[in-house]
């Protein structure tokens, strides 16, 4: 490492990173864009710092400040960034190249996208040491084996001699990591390190680098949307909202003292333990995000806060003020001693729970088989991965049936089985008394069509981008053979605007100019155009941000109660499938592992996976305690299945089943427990009995 | 991997039997056989006549057998007119036809008698296509590292000085075919009357009414010098110098913003490092290909080149078969033309794995 | 009357300043060229209050001399052009100034257009946010600058295109014609003395009539294929991309030289490939109104009904030569030639088409269109190709000039146009002949087929550039 002067005159009870009043902005052909304005915060030597909002909010815009690595567009207007008391801003190429990647690391949220697909492992992480502490090659690549073995892979003789395509995205993130460590640096800086990954494998991640950031004494900056991940990993945090700091302190502290209402806001706008979509329903954000140029004048929070008051927070910039208590803790905004941060939201309305019906829908050992090719070139053998297996379940009117699982379960293909995009191999789709399993959509008739509709996950992709919203929504209603004449459809588009909450004015805009949440409510009218009775909702809400995760997942719920829709909520983020979910199912590698009501789902006994996913999913709540089931190694990958029970090669009680080996050579039954709970385990009902739960709420 | 091999080949000999196949077709045309037996009969030929020769000389039937026969996969056809005397595909008049081999085609190496060189065309295109071997040669020489620099250094920073300027450049190459440019070129270089020659010579850098370049390059064939080749070749060069740089500059800049560039800015890693051992390898993968494709154009380059500077290689042959109705030349230029660019073809898909790590070890 | 000069009275003063200026951005050019390959052009970043730091490096002082002289250049000639304009007679205009006197209509129209786009750009599109991108703008103002020039040929043509005047037989540019309306062969007579500039001016027309319509059939021919080999893919997309490469592999030249014969005229392939090829663009829109409007069968057969009576109309004439009427036909040869040009260009289309298919059909909104049962075509004709308009508009740009660069390939190896026609390729190739002595006939139109095609390609720079934008 290179000791300068500096660097050996910095005294290390001073912060790490002290950044004062930055502000950053964004030039382009016609204005100027702030990004970050008056941003400040410390970060001490061991500390990790966890940065926090929502897309756009300017957090990741800091982070690469932090690396003077703005852009050709982006520049910092003020402000100073002292890292070991150097100030960053004002330092030349030479002295930047100098920290960068020796005393500041960064990790991103693309693992694959990181690393560089033509040059080895081994290669990539070898050239820090060769640059930084000029070490020979022989020397760097025995330091890249031995810190690939520190991250916990396994094999690192083979991994360093490989390209990154080999590897999964669980190793590859733990390779950026690796990469990362490899000069020892003083402050790592993590850009969402786990959003493209499985919840299981970022359990792995999180472990990893909160232990290594121990072992190391490296401080950290955390970037996260995630309040529950910054609470597993952080000691303190920064909120951030439009550009700006709104709340910075320890973070339980924040966390239980909350003294800014988009902090507040945040925190109500997410589901908890304990929230309920009858009871104690979610309490979205109103309004939107404020574009970087037309943010208010005052607080830019203002315009969608509760307490707002005209004429004070409208009028001049808010500084942020110490809040009392605990160090440092700070809140921008003039009226926190006024508030009284205890009181319960007042708006909190109690809906009737939707009565469930007949049954819609009823799946019977549905199959479904592909026949892929392997090899580059469409030559090589051809092989059989098996999507869905012996899929069994039914679902009644008004119901919501949460179907959950990670990435390759097959839950994606399943929505398609049943939507007639693809044909089963084998089993059975009954739809309101009708055998659909073999009909593709083009020969149902309009009326099934029509029934079972879809909403779909990426919210910039659902939409036709060169169609009006208006048009959009009628051509579903011309495909459905609805109304006589243009006239009576074009009446229907625009209550269905009404009902997704949406103004009228929409129909005549083109969806670049929605925002994500508009257009996944534009989606949701879409398939609401002819009346469905059976929606699937394919991760509707996972894009979004999660103040409008709350209000796009209301709609949803409110529109079912209304039409008593059967709905069939595909998701990987098991707090809102506990929040809004009457029966849920677990699937993993096209098997499904556990079904049930979500409270018995939810509480022991459990299927082994859904107590590791369970364990996995941090939880932004000071008060609930989780047992920590970290799974070895990665999902299977769904071509290369093992053999017996899918989840034998990660299960933590495989070592329990009697005879021993039973896991590895069959397929275990589906055993039905007292009110129709199923689990696929060849775990006794008395190992069964013996599980604790996974998550424990305090007394309040 | 041997696989795909075998599966590239089989596919590209399905190529090869149709294009030639086409070709044949289009060659064979009644219309051209007409004009092939007034050219090689007389001109006053009555039209009862020429069918008569046309019989006589093998070119009816089937168009199928005919191109059977010029395959080699079809036994050569045989005439035996009225004296008794015969006449075949195999043999010449009066050789005995017992004697002679059934099949004789390209695959046996009989590539027909060229009508317009008077001489079998095997070995006169042979002669033709090592002149143009080395126009190639050259072209490929000028043509690769000029554009690939020029591409790697207008595409390593997007939007910069250096990036414009060669942009434009690599623009206005692609604007320019080679008759245009050959004609620019010649009018700049080549004559006693514009451009630089009279310049030069009133300095007396060049001998008075000579010029810097020769605008004909017929000399090349014997010997090739600075002088009489740098025209033709520069000519050839320059339209896929833009293209090729284009395509470069496209794929470094798409490399450039990749994350893994980024994150070996972040490593601390020297801008010039980053270039050269971070970006040029992703970089090359897409030009390279488009290299290799560029020969189907290339050769068009050819043809035009050497009609314009008079130099007897492979295009001015193929030129000179179309104009005069020679077929069998023509067939036997297509063969070559249609090797070449499914060579060129398969090269392009091996070179690709091979510069590709994503998909060699898939 | 005396021999004409180039640049009139103005060019005293201005072509001395001219040559400077080329000279030295040439050196600056060079030095630019050696200072970034030496690496001393690392462009230093802003201080934190964005001023630059003290010093120039070597390459930034090249890059600027390059813009100075350049635009001293361009300014020189520019000032050159508009001086010869207000000249009253030619004499004093001088050659350049006299041309751009007499190109007048296609700069009124000119200036027309862009005053007009540049008002309403923000209502415009993607067309209006051409104007947005300085590369855009001016491939646009040479785009158009010739579609001008071909549209009011007659009136900015000084002679007639194919008249002989004796005694100006490879006269060099600026030659007095003392028997004629105008006076001056402005760039010169060819090898048989007509004047080049007027040839060059009506050649333009030649160009812009065949290029831009084979083009359009190309694309029609390619979209209508590449749509469904790209979404359903299997067998059919195996057949028709086997059958594309086929085409593509064949080197250009040898496909004319087998399909522009004027024997090949005699066997009527050119027809049978014209029935194929034409029958595309009725059957694009016909599929294309039907799978909108299939629900609403009164506008359906409206509409369909519509396409099928002028389309086959224009079907008969165009193909067969057999329009009832007689207003839609096409000379032999001329259809010959566009016909080979659709087919050459086709198969390029359809691979374009049949990428960008295959990555849209992926996105949401598809899918959405599949579950609520929407027939192929319509997803393929209504929700996947508008989607791929950027590239496909870019594509388009660059395949004109790609066209135009075949055409006059054509011409050049003199096949399927008439001996006389003055298209680009023909007279270069009657200008090649003599080029060692007289270069002006030869060089005039491959100024203008180049200046066209660049005009072209900076057209589809800036469209893309601006698309990208998005």
């Amino acid at each position: 490492m290179t000791a300068s002067a500096a660097e050996t005159a910095w005294d290390p009870s001073q912060p790490i990173l002290e950044i004062e009043h930055l502000s950053i902005s964004f030039f382009t052909r016609l204005r100027e864009i702030p990004a970050v304005m008056d941003f400040s915060c410390t970060v001490m030597p061991g500390e990790a710092m966890g940065l926090v909002g929502e897309s756009g909010c300017g957090k990741s815009t800091v982070a690469l400040a932090v690396m003077r690595e703005l852009g050709k567009t982006g520049r910092i207007v003020s402000g100073s960034m002292k890292f070991k008391g150097r100030d960053l801003a004002t330092m030349d190429d030479e002295e930047l190249r100098h920290i960068r990647g020796s005393e500041i690391a960064m990790i991103y949220q693309e693992p694959m996208a990181s690393l560089n697909p033509a040059m080895k492992i081994g290669a990539q992480l070898a050239e820090v040491p060769m640059l930084h502490s000029g070490m020979a090659k022989d020397e760097a690549w025995k330091l890249a084996r031995q810190i690939v073995a520190d991250v916990r892979l396994p094999d690192p003789d083979r991994i360093i001699n490989a390209y990154p395509h080999q590897l999964s995205g669980g190793q590859q993130q733990r390779i950026v990591i690796a990469m990362a460590l490899m000069a020892k640096p003083a402050l790592l800086i993590l850009d969402e390190p786990t959003t493209a990954l499985d919840v299981t494998v970022e359990a792995g991640i999180v472990d990893l680098v909160k232990e290594l950031g121990k072992k190391y004494g490296t401080s950290m900056l955390f970037i996260s949307h995630n309040l529950g991940l910054v609470m597993d990993v952080c000691d303190r945090i920064c909120v951030m909202y439009s550009g700006e700091a709104v709340e910075t302190g320890n973070v339980t502290e924040v966390f239980d003292r909350m003294r800014h209402p988009y902090t507040q806001a945040l925190f109500r706008s997410i589901p908890l333990p304990g929230a309920d979509k009858n009871a104690r329903p979610l309490i979205s954000i109103p309004g939107n995000f404020p574009l970087p140029h037309e943010r208010p004048k005052g607080c830019n929070f203002g315009p969608r806060c509760d307490y707002f008051e005209k004429g004070r927070c409208d009028e001049t910039d808010v500084p942020m003020s110490r809040v009392p208590g605990d160090d440092r803790h700070e809140s921008r905004c003039l009226r926190w001693q006024e508030i009284d941060w205890d009181a319960p939201p007042a708006k909190r309305a109690v809906k009737e729970k939707a009565k469930i019906g007949e049954v819609v829908l009823k799946m019977e050992d549905l199959r479904k088989y592909y026949s892929v090719s392997t090899g580059a070139f469409g030559g090589g053998a051809r092989k059989v991965v098996k999507a869905n297996e012996t899929l069994s379940f039914e679902a009644r009117e008004g119901e919501t049936l949460a179907i959950v699982g990670e990435s390759g379960c097959g839950k994606s293909t399943f929505a398609k089985v049943l939507m007639g995009l693809e044909t089963a191999t084998s089993g059975s789709i009954m739809l309101f008394d009708e055998n659909v399993q073999s009909t593709p959509i083009q020969k149902r008739n309009t009326d099934t069509v029509s029934q079972v509709q879809m909403v779909f996950q990426n919210p910039f992709d659902t939409l036709n981008p060169s169609m009006t919203v208006g048009r959009q929504i009628i051509r579903a209603l011309e495909i459905f053979n609805y109304g006589k004449s243009d006239a009576e459809r074009h009446q229907r588009m625009l209550e269905l605007l009404d009902l997704v909450k949406l103004p009228r004015a929409f129909a005549d805009r083109m969806p670049r100019q929605l925002s994500g949440g508009q257009k996944q409510r534009v989606g949701i009218a879409r398939a609401f155009a002819g009346g469905a009775k059976v929606v699937v909702a394919d991760e509707p809400v996972s894009a979004l941000d999660v103040s409008v995760q709350a209000a796009v997942t209301d709609l949803l719920m409110d529109i079912q109660r209304e039409n008593k829709t059967t709905l069939l909520f595909i998701s990987h983020d098991l707090s809102i499938v506990r929040y809004l979910s009457d029966r849920v199912m677990v699937m993993y590698l096209g098997h499904v592992v556990e079904m049930g009501t979500t409270d018995q789902v939810f509480a022991p006994p459990y299927h082994p996976y859904t107590e590791a996913l369970l364990s996995a999913v941090p939880i932004a709540d000071t008060k609930v305690t989780r047992k920590r089931i970290v799974l070895e190694g990665d999902i299977p990958s769904a071509m290369n299945p093992p053999p017996g029970c899918p989840f034998q090669t990660r299960c933590r009680w495989k070592s329990q089943v009697t005879p021993a080996g039973l896991c590895d050579r069959e397929v275990p039954p589906v055993r039905v427990l007292e009110g129709g709970h199923h689990i696929k385990c060849h775990l006794s009902p008395e190992v069964l009995a013996t599980m604790e739960p996974v998550i424990k709420i305090a007394a309040e | 991997m041997g696989l795909f091999v075998l599966r590239r080949l089989g596919v590209m000999l399905l190529t090869a039997i149709a294009l030639t196949f086409v070709v044949f077709y289009l060659t064979n045309l009644p219309p051209n056989l007409e004009k092939l037996a007034r050219t090689e009969g007389s001109v006053r030929m009555t039209d009862e006549a020429v069918q008569d020769w046309i019989v006589k000389n093998g070119h009816s039937g089937s168009i199928f057998l005919r191109y059977g026969q010029w395959l080699g996969v079809v036994p050569g056809w045989t005439y035996t007119d009225e004296k008794g005397q015969s006449r075949g595909r195999c043999f010449q008049i009066g050789q005995d036809p017992a004697l002679a081999p059934r099949y004789c085609g390209l695959l046996q190496g009989n590539w027909g008698y060229s009508t317009f060189f008077k001489a079998p065309v095997a070995g006169s295109l042979g002669a033709k296509l090592a002149a143009t071997g080395w126009l190639m040669l050259a072209v490929m020489l000028v043509m690769v590292p000029t554009s690939l620099l020029l591409g790697v250094l207008s595409g390593m920073r997007e939007g910069s000085v250096t990036d414009r300027t060669l942009s434009t450049f690599s623009i206005a190459t692609t604007a320019t075919p080679e008759y245009v440019s050959g004609v620019i070129l010649v009018a700049l270089f080549a004559t006693a009357s514009t451009g630089i020659s009279p310049l030069l010579a009133s300095y007396g850098l060049i001998e008075p009414n000579k010029t810097l370049f020769l605008a004909s390059a017929t000399s090349a064939m014997d010997k090739i010098t600075f002088w009489n080749f740098t025209l033709p070749v520069m000519t050839i060069a320059l339209y896929g110098i833009g293209y090729i740089a284009r395509m470069t500059r496209a794929s470094m800049t798409e490399v450039m913003t990749q994350q893994y560039i980024r994150t070996a800015r972040l490593k601390g890693v020297p801008f010039r490092s980053v270039v050269m051992k971070h970006a040029l390898r992703n970089a090359l993968i897409a030009p390279f290909t488009v290299i290799m494709l560029q020969f189907p154009w290339l050769l068009n380059g050819v043809v035009i080149v050497e009609s314009l500077f008079n130099y007897k290689g492979f295009g001015w042959t193929l030129v000179q078969a179309a104009s005069n109705n020679d077929i069998p030349l023509l067939l036997a230029c297509s063969v070559v033309a249609v090797i070449v660019v499914l060579m060129t073809q398969l090269i392009s898909d091996i070179g690709y794995v091979f510069l590709n790590p994503r998909i060699r070890l898939a | 009357m005396d021999q004409l000069t180039w640049t009139g009275t103005a060019g005293t003063v201005l072509l001395p300043l001219l040559q400077v200026a080329l000279l030295a951005l040439a050196l600056a050019l060079a030095a630019r060229l050696v200072f970034v390959l030496a690496g001393l052009d690392a462009p230093r970043l802003p201080g934190p209050d964005g001023t630059a730091a003290a010093a120039r490096s070597p390459g930034e002082l090249a890059s600027l001399a390059v813009r100075y002289s350049f635009f001293a250049a361009l300014g020189a000639i520019i000032c050159m052009l508009a001086a010869g304009a207000v000249m009253p007679s030619p004499v004093e205009a001088g050659i350049l100034g006299a041309m751009a006197v007499r190109f007048w209509p296609a700069w009124a129209a000119l200036a027309a257009t862009f005053v007009l786009s540049i008002r309403y750009r923000r209502k415009l599109g993607l067309y209006g946010k051409l104007f947005d991108s300085t590369v855009g703008m001016i491939g646009f103002a040479i785009v158009m600058f010739w579609v001008f020039t071909a549209i009011f040929a007659d009136v900015i043509a000084t002679h007639d295109a194919f008249a002989q005047m004796s005694g100006l037989k490879n006269k060099p540019p600026g030659s007095a014609a003392p028997d004629t309306a105008y006076g001056w062969y402005l760039l010169g007579g060819d090898h048989l003395a007509r004047d080049v500039f007027s040839r060059m001016v009506m050649g333009a027309r030649e160009v812009l009539k065949i290029a831009p319509a084979a083009t359009l059939f190309a694309f029609m021919v390619g979209i209508t294929l590449g749509l469904p080999a790209g979404y359903f893919g299997g067998r059919l997309d195996t057949v028709i991309s086997f059958l594309a490469n086929l085409v593509l592999a064949f080197p250009v030249i040898l496909l004319f030289y087998l399909l522009v014969t004027p024997e090949i005229r005699n066997t009527g392939i050119p027809i049978v490939l014209a029935a194929f090829l034409f029958i595309f663009p009725i059957i694009f829109l016909i599929v294309l109104f039907n799978s909108r409007y299939h629900t609403n069968p009164p506008k359906r057969n409206l509409y369909v009904g519509l396409v099928l009576l002028i389309g086959l109309w224009a079907y008969s004439g165009l193909a067969f030569n057999r329009d009832p009427l007689g207003i839609w036909s096409m000379q032999p040869n001329m259809l010959n030639v566009f016909v080979s040009v659709v087919f050459v260009n086709s198969p390029g289309v359809f691979r374009i088409v049949r990428g960008l298919v295959m990555d849209i059909k992926a996105r949401d909104y598809v899918a959405a269109g599949q579950t609520r049962g929407e027939g192929p075509w319509y997803i393929m004709l209504w929700e996947i190709l508008p989607n791929a308009r950027g590239p496909l508009i870019v594509d388009f740009c660059l395949r004109i000039g790609y066209t135009t660069i075949l055409l006059g390939t054509l011409g050049f190896f003199g096949l399927g146009v008439s001996p006389d026609s003055p298209d680009w390729g023909s007279t270069i190739d009657d200008g090649r002949k003599l080029l060692n002595l007289f270069p002006h006939p030869a060089v005039t139109p491959a100024l203008a087929l180049m200046s066209l095609v660049l005009g072209l390609n900076l057209l589809a720079d800036g469209l893309r550039e601006e698309s990208l934008r998005d």
